[in-house]
């Protein structure tokens, strides 16, 4: 059945069809390439989307003191909630089973100076953690550690842009700059994904800037990454449990709003995943829907073939072609077309992807890529359905008398 | 040869059905050549393709070589056919992306022959028919003659017992003609069994015998002296 006779009769009948060839081979073709086009794009999409919101730890729960609204065990309402150090340990001390790492952060606005370069900056005094809940990549020098926390060093971590800036091309590790007012020493240069604003913030031990602020103890907001393992649902009853412990210890009524805020990134992430999902859903259904109509082109097209020979068909039967040989040589012809133009067709699609890489990043795709199995087996399905599409009217076909079929103009 | 026994053949149109062969009787001898002659809708196209196995009969039995051809599936027909039966047909019926050549070795390629040896006879045959030459040309490259003498060697190609041909002249002009029907006349001289169905009395004149079929019967069924059509090339 597969001899080398076999495939050298479909061979020609191929070549001497060209136009025939071309149609059923660019259907195929241009359906796998649009699908994979349009699935790398999608997942560009997503990518651009995880990009959005994926430069800051998702395991991280960010607390942030209010103002009273409603009276509450003998406190007037209107009052300030401050947080100290001591929450800071509290949390430390109460929730060591689900809390990876804290730190606390103030932030100040203020003039910083280099020589006669100038500008204002937004300083955040936080702890050594804080590195990692906001995902801050250390380009040379170091973070702020332990030690500068322990001996309140006037050490400072300044971002990219700040380095830009005041320094020009200057090496900045190492250098003074006025903050404030005070002196601080260059100790590391920063880069962070999420923007030029993350890249315009400088770095300072928490307890310098306490120690600076009269020796107080007080913290602006506290950041607290739980445990990944604990998961969704753990991440929410931390939160809940964190509420209730702060209300209770700053008597802030259960029902005020403005008392104390928790904002739960593992909760946005959820539903930003959600979101991302309703995307790809889209995308998928689209790029579906493309191998749906490649499946009827293909259907068409084998269709208007079989239409086309039926006279041929006739002749080879009168000469003793039987029918299993008819639908033999028509599936063979069909699939090898198919299996050629859609391999093809896939491979410009992923060349295609490859090749825009971060060019549209503008229109918000980001590297779009396609699964090489995804893309494989995409191609596989609309060489099956290609050859059933065949096998149906290629049967009918073989099924014609040769009498009808030679009769057929 | 061929034994035919009280065919019956009739096709449904709607809900009429249409009678074309009423009960024919029939034989032929190896080594004949032999007209089938009626007016159209006499049925003899119908009978041609019931003996070619393109067609099947209502009823009546009928016997080719010894075999009894009857029930058959399309694989045994088509296997049948390409053992037993050539087939020369008025509208030559060459597949046109094939040369003249691969169009004789088709049948033979069917026979599972091996492509050295079907180039071989394919070329064997068309230079019988003279066109060893024109082994290379499309089919559009040929005049009607060489097309039909192409469809000719095609037909000897499978060496069967039988060669039918469906009016092989009706579309060529009268010299072509008898060049066709002396190539033919030939291919008996060889002791080949030949049916012929022509509408046309000089070409039916140039076979050994003569059936005429009127309204699906036979009605006259006679051995005549052959005219010799090289007489006319």
């Amino acid at each position: 059945m597969y001899s080398r006779d076999n495939w050298k009769e479909i061979f020609q009948t191929i070549q001497k069809n060209k136009l025939r060839t071309f149609l059923s081979g660019f259907t195929v073709a241009l359906g796998i390439l649009i699908f994979v086009v349009l699935f790398g794009m999608g997942n560009g999409l997503v990518n651009t989307f995880n990009e959005f919101f994926g430069d800051d730890a998702t395991n991280v729960l960010y607390i942030f003191p209010g103002r009273t609204t409603v009276p509450y065990k003998g406190y007037k309402s209107d009052r300030v909630i401050e947080f100290e150090n001591s929450d800071l340990a509290d949390i430390n001390q109460n929730f060591a089973m689900f809390v990876e790492y804290t730190t606390p952060r103030i932030s100040r606005g203020g003039l910083v100076k280099f020589k006669n370069e100038s500008n204002n900056y937004t300083t955040r005094a936080v702890g050594p953690a804080h590195q990692y809940a906001e995902k801050t990549i250390m380009m040379k020098g170091r973070f702020i550690n332990e030690v500068d926390i322990e001996n309140k060093t006037k050490y400072v971590v300044i971002g990219r842009l700040v380095e830009n800036d005041l320094f020009g091309n200057e090496n900045s590790l190492g250098k003074y700059i006025d903050v404030a007012g005070s002196a601080f020493m260059v100790i590391g240069v920063f880069q962070d994904d999420g923007g030029d604003n993350e890249e315009r913030l400088i770095y300072m031990p928490y307890t310098t800037r306490q120690l600076i602020e009269k020796n107080t103890d007080k913290i602006d907001q506290i950041i607290v990454a739980f445990k990944p393992e604990i998961g969704y649902a753990g991440a929410m009853a931390l939160d809940r449990s964190l509420d209730r412990f702060f209300r209770e210890k700053k008597y802030i009524s259960p029902e005020d709003q403005n008392g104390l805020f928790i904002r739960n990134v593992a909760d946005q992430l959820k539903q930003n995943q959600q979101f991302a999902r309703v995307l790809q859903i889209i995308v998928g259904f689209v790029a579906f829907g493309t191998i749906i109509a490649g499946i009827i082109g293909i259907s068409n097209i084998m269709v208007f073939v079989v239409k086309e020979r039926t006279k041929e068909l006739g002749i080879r039967k009168a000469l003793g072609a039987t029918p299993k040989s008819v639908i033999g040589s028509i599936l063979l012809e069909s699939v090898f077309i198919t299996t050629i133009s859609g391999f093809c067709g896939m491979l410009l699609g992923v060349f295609i992807l490859n090749s825009m890489g971060e060019k549209l990043k503008d229109y918000f795709i980001t590297n779009p890529y396609i699964d090489i199995s995804m893309a494989i087996s995409a191609t596989l399905v609309l060489i099956l359905f290609g050859a059933i599409a065949g096998y149906i009217p290629a049967k009918r076909a073989a099924d014609i008398k040769p009498i009808e079929a030679l009769r057929d103009e | 040869m061929i034994v035919i026994k009280d065919l019956h053949k009739s096709y449904k149109m709607g809900s009429n059905s249409l009678h074309v062969l009423k009960g024919i009787n029939f034989s032929v001898e190896e080594g004949e050549l032999v007209a089938i002659m009626g007016s159209s809708g006499s049925g003899k196209s119908t009978l041609l393709n019931i003996l070619g196995m393109l067609d099947v009969l209502d009823e009546g039995s009928y016997t080719l070589d010894g075999v009894p051809i009857k029930n058959l599936n399309e694989t045994k027909a088509a296997q049948y056919r390409n053992k037993f039966l050539g087939f020369v047909f008025q509208s030559f019926n060459l597949i046109n992306y094939k040369s003249a050549m691969e169009n004789v070795a088709l049948p033979l390629y069917y026979q599972k022959v091996g492509r050295k040896e079907r180039q071989e006879k394919a070329l064997k045959y068309l230079e019988q028919v003279g066109l060893r030459e024109w082994a290379d040309h499309l089919p559009s490259e040929l005049s009607g003659g060489q097309k039909q003498r192409v469809a000719i060697a095609r037909a000897m190609a499978a060496e069967p017992k039988v060669l039918l041909a469906d009016e092989p002249t009706g579309a060529l002009d009268s010299t072509t003609s008898y060049e066709v029907m002396d190539l033919i006349q030939k291919i008996n001289d060889a002791g080949n069994t030949i049916l012929i169905v022509t509408h046309e009395p000089d070409i039916a004149d140039m076979c050994k015998r003569i059936v005429h079929l009127k309204d699906g019967v036979i009605v006259e069924d006679k051995k005549i002296t052959q005219v010799r059509a090289s007489q006319y090339v």
